[in-house]
């Protein structure tokens, strides 16, 4: 805040009170320079052990290499190909559901329904993520007797929606009604000046919604557990079978007693951060610029 | 210039209304199922936790005890835990995150203050496994010899701070979920501050009110709800938070009665226990947990949003 204060008069600044309630301003001020510092604090250390400690542990065998049948050994390829193929097929299942669900909201519903949908979304955000794995569990694994990739992708899919849904209702909203009455005007129909002219304007923005769902999914750990299992098999396409994912590979050497394995938790744990935080900079960094554009 | 339309032609072309009305329907139907995917959650959870709540009925909230080897399960240990580690992390986190946002929002110049911001936001997005294998290995070891053994060193005769001090149990997991909430309060609690109309802060000054005197009597006061929205969206999120804090509590089946006390929560225990579970009483049991915390977290959010709604309607309206 730019608040210019008026010098105080000498007269004023003479007296205990005036100098006491001076001293609380500026220990005030100390106190809360201090608690960002210690808020900042956290991610610097993980940051910075991540780093160092996922460095050191990085090598061809931890990107080329399934884990050893048993024992110590291997690498996280498995982990990484299941990553990238749970996130993508529970994106391919997020992006229709929480885009259309967000269209509606923001372009066809009324007061009340938008109402609802929003605030569905919400909570949704807010159960805990772990209680999305039992849910899918419940009618993806027990019914088949088997923990299978498919459901973990639902799991990660069910998360991602309501953070797609509000973005892209947020950013729709922001989209400028004379645009679509334009284009109504000119006899485009309203699904066409939806698709053509709301989506495509907000697009970047949606984007920038889907990417951070994407981030948020890679992440995940708890919902995969009682779902995809998680697998020391090289799983390229099977989704009907247990597959791993960095998260799994990572909350499994993180609790083995032998050092060499919680290396290469670390090892991972540098490569998912470094994707998931590529990711929110590069969204993040150009939404503060978006909008001025 | 004019333009010659040929009205006749445009009469007879009547435009159906059919693909407009498919494609309205169709994105209202997909909304329909994202309403519909809560109430699924909901409903999955209450129907296959039916038999715990036939078995042991609302004594299961109360039981304390957790044997799969007798049948008797209680949840009590489970939610004690989840209590205690959430208030560990709100006492720690709620002034250190009101103070943060103060200071971006009062204190810092817009350099700071934006890039800041941005690094905590962060903070968010760094996945609960990773801050979890910094608990275990970094932060853990360094409580057990800093804090934790000076606390049962000195003041070890109070039950609370009673050791051995192991480096997890409920204090670091405290620590651990307040690093996890910190981000939620602060992001928050800032933009509410922010949103403080200038024309109360300058009437302020103008009386000759130092700066913490504008921040205390005006600027809080009229944030005040959507600060509270912000600290129980930060316990919400601690309440369900699993990952980390499975990998610094520890595995203590009891009611924790020390600070540093191993313990579970409703999530951790569902995550260590959910795939080793007989299919029958116990993973009923387990999806009973669930049940429990579901309840809890959407309460929470509920009465957050309230708030938080509240606030920024208020603040607008000033």
């Amino acid at each position: 805040m730019a608040v210019v204060v008026a010098p105080v008069p000498e007269r004023l600044r003479r007296t205990r009170r005036w100098e006491r309630r001076y001293a609380i301003d500026r220990s005030m001020r100390t106190l809360a320079l201090a608690c960002t510092v210690l808020a900042v604090i956290p991610l610097v250390t993980i940051l910075a052990f991540v780093t160092i400690n996922g460095i050191t542990a990085l090598n061809i065998d931890l990107l080329t290499k399934p884990p050893k049948a048993t024992g110590v050994g291997g690498g996280a390829l498995a982990a990484i190909t299941g990553t990238i193929q749970m996130v993508s097929l529970a994106t391919l299942i997020a992006v229709p559901v929480g885009l259309l669900a967000g269209v509606y909201v923001s372009e066809f519903a009324g007061r009340r329904m938008a109402n609802v949908v929003r605030f569905s979304a919400d909570v949704l955000v807010g159960v805990p993520s772990i209680l999305v794995g039992v849910f899918v569990f419940t009618f993806l694994v027990l019914p088949f007797k088997q923990y299978n990739a498919f459901a973990g992708s639902v799991a990660l899919a069910v998360i991602m929606v309501p953070v797609i849904v509000r973005t892209t209702e947020e950013i729709l909203k922001l989209v400028p009604g004379d645009l679509r009455e334009a284009s109504l005007a000119l006899g485009v129909r309203r699904w066409r000046t939806v698709l053509s002219v709301a989506i495509r304007t907000g697009w970047p923005g949606i984007l920038t919604g889907i990417m951070l769902a994407v981030a948020r999914a890679a992440g995940e750990t708890a919902p995969l557990i009682m779902t995809a299992l998680g697998s020391r098999l090289v799983n390229i396409g099977d989704f009907s079978r247990p597959m791993s994912a960095l998260p799994l590979f990572i909350y499994e050497n993180a609790r083995q007693p032998y050092p060499a394995l919680n290396e290469q938790a670390w090892g991972a744990a540098f490569l998912l951060l470094l994707a998931v935080l590529i990711i929110n900079i590069l969204v993040r960094a150009r939404s503060l610029r978006g909008p001025r554009r | 210039m004019s333009v010659q339309v040929d009205t006749r032609r445009l009469q007879g072309r009547r435009r159906s209304r059919l693909p407009d009305r498919l494609f309205s329907g169709g994105t209202a139907f997909v909304a329909v199922v994202v309403v519909a995917l809560l109430v699924a959650i909901f409903v999955m959870l209450a129907t296959n936790s039916a038999l715990t709540w036939q078995t042991f009925g609302l004594s299961f909230i109360t039981g304390t005890v957790w044997d799969p080897v007798t049948a008797v399960y209680g949840a009590l240990p489970y939610i004690a835990g989840t209590i205690f580690s959430s208030a560990i992390a709100l006492v720690l986190a709620a002034p250190v995150g009101l103070l943060t946002a103060i200071f971006l929002a009062e204190y810092a110049p817009r350099a700071i203050s934006v890039p800041l911001t941005f690094v905590i936001e962060l903070l968010a997005a760094i996945p609960s496994v990773v801050i979890g294998l910094w608990g275990v290995f970094v932060l853990g070891p360094f409580l057990k010899v800093t804090v934790e053994s000076f606390m049962v060193d000195h003041f070890g005769w109070i039950p609370i701070f009673k050791g051995p001090a192991f480096g997890i149990g409920l204090f670091a997991a405290g620590v651990i979920l307040a690093i996890m909430i910190l981000p939620t309060i602060v992001t928050i609690s800032r933009e509410v501050l922010v949103a403080v109309p200038g024309s109360q802060r300058e009437a302020m000054y103008g009386l000759g009110a130092t700066r913490w005197e504008v921040i205390s009597r005006v600027v809080v006061p009229l944030a005040r709800s959507g600060i509270v929205g912000a600290v129980i969206l930060g316990l919400g999120r601690a309440l369900g938070e699993t990952l980390a804090v499975t990998m610094v509590i520890g595995n203590g089946q009891n009611i924790p009665t020390s600070l540093f006390d191993q313990g579970q929560t409703l999530a951790s225990k569902i995550a260590t226990s959910f795939n080793e579970a007989q299919v029958g009483l116990q993973t009923s049991s387990l999806i009973a947990l669930g049940l429990i915390l579901l309840v809890i977290t959407i309460a929470i959010n509920i009465v957050a949003r309230v708030f938080v709604g509240r606030a920024s309607s208020r603040v607008g309206g000033l």
